[in-house]
């Protein structure tokens, strides 16, 4: 076996050398991603208001609900869209099992909980006055949304980071919905367990920089948009 | 502070907007052939090598899912796949009987190798069958890795067990659960001895200590059969893809390919079509031995 330093030199060379396998995972595991989150954030992000902002019964129960599925490991929500999505289950005759978009959806449900709870966070840490002014000020319940979440962007927008840390990152359900086929459904997670299943860590190396790099650019941009960190002038 | 936000929520859903569209324009092609298959063809780099001149040639894609026999043939038997290429004889008979398959068709064989620490401890060298081989270890409780994924390996590894006369059990044997290369890189690490294919082996030796300690009786042959999924039971299937791709893998094209796929200069996989006596194994005499 190759020594640390030896495979993470190797990796370097790959990653600049534009490796076009390489960059195709790369794109990939983005596309999914983005588009899980995509679709995930609005509901979420209104839920999430909803429960903060909301007063119903079994408000307290749904939002321990949401924080209980944040511990579920991902293998068994992908185990449950796997039994689910098989043409033997319920949704089985939309045959998406080994596609993109089953990744897609097993992402979705890993990212839901989390921007729900972590949106929840942010939301309740808000100003309840910013909403009830609003209000009173004669804004829309819409318009008054829009206020309090201008308020709390920064708690939203971290929710959305952090959602999109845990899917991109993600190798169990990726593995069982998609398949790891080759130019379609194999990303950084599962490239990453196959190569080092055969014994190539350079190629293992290579993508977990790449991930690295991009939780670290993603973070740059989170303070970029932070400005001096706090909120207010 | 506010035009900033718009700017990057406006780019990323920009930059989004061909990925969705395109996901629209893709349609569940009939082009597309799902193939399961077990991890020896995948990893070794065999697919990747022989599948790209068949799609160069039909216009179909082959998507390849790589897990144990096992699991392999219980997507075909779900219809989650078109077609399922394994090396497990017994089982591949069996799908086809349950109607889950049309046929089975031999398409090639290698062989298995018993793998082991150098030095040896349960002497294993000089043995004349795999069984035997497979006595000294449980006698002498050398550690043992075992794919324990229900893969054609590991049920390979269960009939050497079965027709040894003993039960593996015991802090000796250990039971990976995980795929060929991984299960060699474990035995190598701990010094262990292991089953492996031929395949496998060949495309990871060069980084692993272990050496083939036996290898080349009748006991080790290993072929390799592909069955479409059954059209009668999943009708919406790509059968005709499916079936595409058996007739590449058969013809004289298909079988020159496998023939000619190499690792380290070593022929990984025999060819071992035979149309005129499909659904039995051309050769079921011992294996010649990539030597």
């Amino acid at each position: 076996m190759a020594s640390l330093l030896d495979a993470t030199a190797e990796a370097l060379s790959l990653l600049f050398n534009g490796d076009a396998a390489l960059w195709e995972i790369v794109a990939i595991s983005f596309e999914v991603s983005a588009i899980a989150l995509l679709i995930a954030t609005p509901p979420a992000l209104l839920l999430a208001f909803v429960l903060a902002y909301g007063q119903f019964p079994g408000r307290r129960l749904t939002i321990s609900l949401f924080s209980t599925l944040l511990s579920v490991p991902t293998v068994v929500i992908g185990l449950t869209l796997y039994l689910l999505l098989s043409r033997q289950g319920p949704l089985g005759e939309f045959r998406l099992l080994f596609t993109q978009t089953a990744i897609v959806l097993g992402q979705i449900v890993l990212a839901f909980p989390m921007l729900v709870s972590i949106g929840h966070s942010a939301l309740q840490a808000a100003d309840r006055r910013a909403w009830e002014t609003a209000r009173t000020l004669g804004a829309s319940p819409f318009r008054a949304l829009l206020t309090v979440t201008y308020e709390v962007r920064f708690g939203l927008l971290a929710a959305v980071l952090a959602s999109f840390g845990r899917i991109i990152s993600e190798v169990g359900a990726s593995m069982m919905l998609g398949g790891n086929i080759l130019h379609h459904t194999r990303n950084i997670p599962t490239a990453i367990a196959l190569e080092t299943s055969k014994g190539e860590f350079a190629q293992g190396i290579a993508l977990g920089m790449v991930l690295l790099v991009l939780a670290f650019t993603l973070n740059i941009l989170l303070h970029h948009f932070q400005g001096k960190g706090y909120i207010g002038s | 502070m506010k035009p900033l936000l718009t700017a990057a929520l406006l780019s990323l859903t920009l930059l989004s907007t061909p990925l969705l569209l395109a996901k629209e324009t893709t349609p569940a092609a009939p082009k597309v052939i799902k193939m399961a298959t077990t991890t020896s063809t995948e990893n070794s780099g065999l697919l990747q090598d022989i599948l790209p001149k068949f799609e160069t040639k039909t216009g179909y894609s082959v998507q390849v899912i790589a897990v144990g026999s096992g699991k392999a043939l219980k997507m075909g038997e779900d219809g989650d796949v078109d077609v399922v290429l394994s090396h497990a004889p017994a089982a591949e008979k069996e799908f086809v009987a349950k109607g889950f398959g049309d046929q089975r068709y031999p398409v090639m064989y290698n062989d298995f190798i018993v793998l082991g620490p150098e030095a040896d401890p349960a002497a294993l060298k000089g043995s004349t069958t795999a069984p035997e081989a497979f006595g000294k270890i449980a006698s002498k409780a050398a550690l043992f890795i075992s794919r324990g994924d229900d893969s054609g390996t590991h049920k390979k590894e269960l009939k050497l067990w079965e027709t040894a006369k003993l039960k593996p059990a015991g802090d000796w044997y250990r039971e990976a659960g995980d795929g060929m290369e991984k299960v060699i890189q474990m035995a190598g690490e701990l010094s262990a001895y292991t089953l492996a294919d031929r395949g496998t082996w060949l495309s990871v030796a060069d980084k692993s200590p272990l050496k083939v300690l036996h290898e080349g009786d009748k006991d080790l042959f290993n072929p390799y059969g592909i069955m479409a999924v059954s059209q009668t039971r999943y009708p919406d299937i790509n059968h005709a893809g499916a079936q595409a791709l058996i007739d590449w893998l058969v013809s004289a094209e298909g079988q020159q390919a496998i023939g000619e796929f190499k690792v380290n200069g070593s022929v990984l996989f025999t060819p071992n079509a035979d149309t005129s006596t499909a659904n039995t194994d051309a050769k079921t005499a011992a294996p010649a031995t990539a030597q």
